[in-house]
């Protein structure tokens, strides 16, 4: 397959395309920027729409009504766009309709700046919005990653009805690596079932709504919606496990982190400690079954982000606190440094 | 093979992204695994820039450039700031019309070149930051001249073909000097 050079920012622009995604909705934030430029450039050439929103708020509004006519949907922005964005994404997922939303996440909270961040980790698997809802969230650690995380969200959302999320950070969305784009269908899914795409008074309406005034009806759609996402907690958990089989330290993080973490790991193992990784590829549903065969044979974890430590929770949840869960952690736009985690790891008494 | 790890480093301007940016296609056209990463924010616009560059026949963990192997410098901030953090062992390449170099390690190599007088005097204005790569390929054999010819090739945009020629101009003037 061609290897293309490419920043991960246009890597998912240019994935959302191949994917299908006819419309896309923004406003401009460093660092995504590229993103949308690069849809800016090539929409309208692949027979899309681009439209530069008045702002995050409208964008995602406007996700909201393309997708509810069944066509592939997308918006991005960067941290304090999300935080806009997060009621249209709550009525998105309400009205059960298929989008993808990308966040390149950079630090926080309030405007924050910048560089790189995993600060949002809460923000995307717990709470993105009012109600009782979840959004799927994928974790790429490569360009390569975000092209097929993209495509991913885009067939997992239409499978589900259900908004999906790419998770990335300012480092992967400005980094160029080799990328090579699958094959893909665009239109693996029927959406006529639902999608108000015209009913040539042939059919009865299709109505897209998440308002239900009634309780008794609130509580059976929603109810229904937790039946779907324990499917997916079954099915769609995905992770990465590095090295886990003899490993005494158990090393968690995702994203670009999980880079920096498995150069730690790496010159770990060069030292003699059983060090192995764990890297969530899906941050909701957590990979639950798949952290607890990785940490089988481990002493202890150490759970490292951009972040002050959000995904520890979810570890303990996932391992029943059987075992301790360190942490090590850089924020507001401070990268880890692989130093910095191996150091951590003697700290933590890794074992030979 | 560990990765080589590459910093470039100068002024918003002078070419340090697109530089890198050569190298990154040379590790695409040696089929190689590379990672580029570029400084961002409001120290591209006339501040001190850098882009890290690694090189790889493996995957690439950490794709920030901490210690790098090659150390190319175009500015004196950026000189003082990351010559010492160059591995032992490593290479240092910089710009000796703009930087002047006090440094007394004894465990690396350098190499100065005159790239801006260079460019200046052969009509290759702005051309200071592909001497440097000539010097850089020369000294370090990372890629060769006809690797290097079809980075530059992959990366001047078509709308700016014409200036390929003053590009390979460029680097075998920094292979020569």
């Amino acid at each position: 397959m061609e290897r293309n050079l490419m920043k991960g920012n246009e890597a998912i622009a240019e994935a959302a395309i191949r994917a299908g995604c006819k419309c896309f909705f923004g406003y401009p934030i460093t660092p995504q920027t590229e993103l949308a430029a690069y849809m800016a450039k090539r929409m309208h050439k692949a027979g899309g729409v681009f439209l530069q929103a008045e702002s995050e708020i409208a964008a995602i509004n406007m996700v909201l009504g393309a997708a509810s006519t069944g066509v592939r949907a997308m918006t991005s922005s960067s941290s304090p766009g999300l935080s806009l964005k997060s009621e249209g994404i709550s009525y998105i997922a309400g009205s059960d309709v298929p989008a993808v939303i990308i966040n390149v996440q950079r630090g926080g909270p309030g405007l924050g700046g910048i560089q790189p961040s995993q600060a949002d980790y809460w923000q995307a698997t717990k709470a993105l919005g009012h109600g009782d809802f979840h959004l799927l969230v994928f974790a790429p650690a490569s360009v390569q990653e975000m092209v097929d995380m993209v495509v991913k969200a885009f067939d997992k959302a239409d499978e589900y009805r259900m908004p999906a999320m790419i998770l990335a950070d300012g480092l992967l969305g400005q980094m160029m690596e080799p990328v090579s784009f699958p094959e893909i269908n665009p239109d693996a899914h029927d959406k006529n079932g639902w999608a108000a795409n015209g009913h040539g008074n042939k059919r009865e309406h299709h109505i897209i709504n998440s308002l239900y005034l009634k309780p008794d009806e609130l509580e059976n759609s929603v109810t229904e919606r937790f039946a779907r996402y324990d499917m997916i907690k079954e099915k769609e958990t995905d992770a990465e496990l590095y090295l886990t089989e003899d490993c005494d330290i158990l090393l968690c993080a995702f994203g670009a982190t999980a880079r920096v973490v498995k150069s730690a790991v790496n010159e770990a193992r060069m030292q003699g400690i059983k060090a192995g990784m764990f890297r969530p590829k899906t941050l909701w549903p957590f990979p639950v079954k798949e952290i607890n065969k990785a940490s089988e044979n481990a002493r202890m974890l150490l759970s490292v982000e951009m972040s002050m430590g959000q995904m520890i929770d979810d570890i303990k949840l996932a391992i029943n606190c059987s075992k301790p869960v360190g942490f090590y952690g850089r924020t507001g736009g401070v990268i880890p440094t692989p130093a910095e985690v191996l150091a951590e790891i003697k700290k933590a008494g890794g074992a030979e | 093979m560990a990765a080589t790890e590459i910093l470039l480093a100068g002024f918003g301007g002078q070419g340090v992204l697109f530089a890198g940016k050569i190298l990154a296609y040379c590790g695409l056209m040696d089929s190689k695994e590379l990672t580029w990463l570029p400084s961002y924010g409001p120290e591209m616009r006339g501040g001190t820039a850098n882009c890290s560059v690694c090189i790889s026949d493996e995957p690439i963990g950490s794709p920030l450039v901490l210690a790098p192997d090659i150390l190319i410098a175009m500015n004196q901030p950026s000189f003082d700031k990351f010559v010492n953090d160059v591995k032992s062992g490593g290479k240092v390449f910089y710009d000796s019309t703009l930087i002047e170099s006090e440094c007394t390690r004894t465990d690396i190599e350098i190499f100065p070149i005159p790239s801006s007088q260079l460019a200046d005097d052969n009509g290759l204005k702005g051309g200071s930051n592909i001497i440097l790569l000539g010097k850089v390929i020369k000294e370090t054999g990372i890629f060769t001249l006809d690797t290097m010819k079809k980075g530059i090739e992959k990366v001047v945009p078509p709308s700016k073909a014409h200036l390929i020629e003053n590009n390979f101009k460029a680097i075998e003037l920094g292979m020569n000097n």
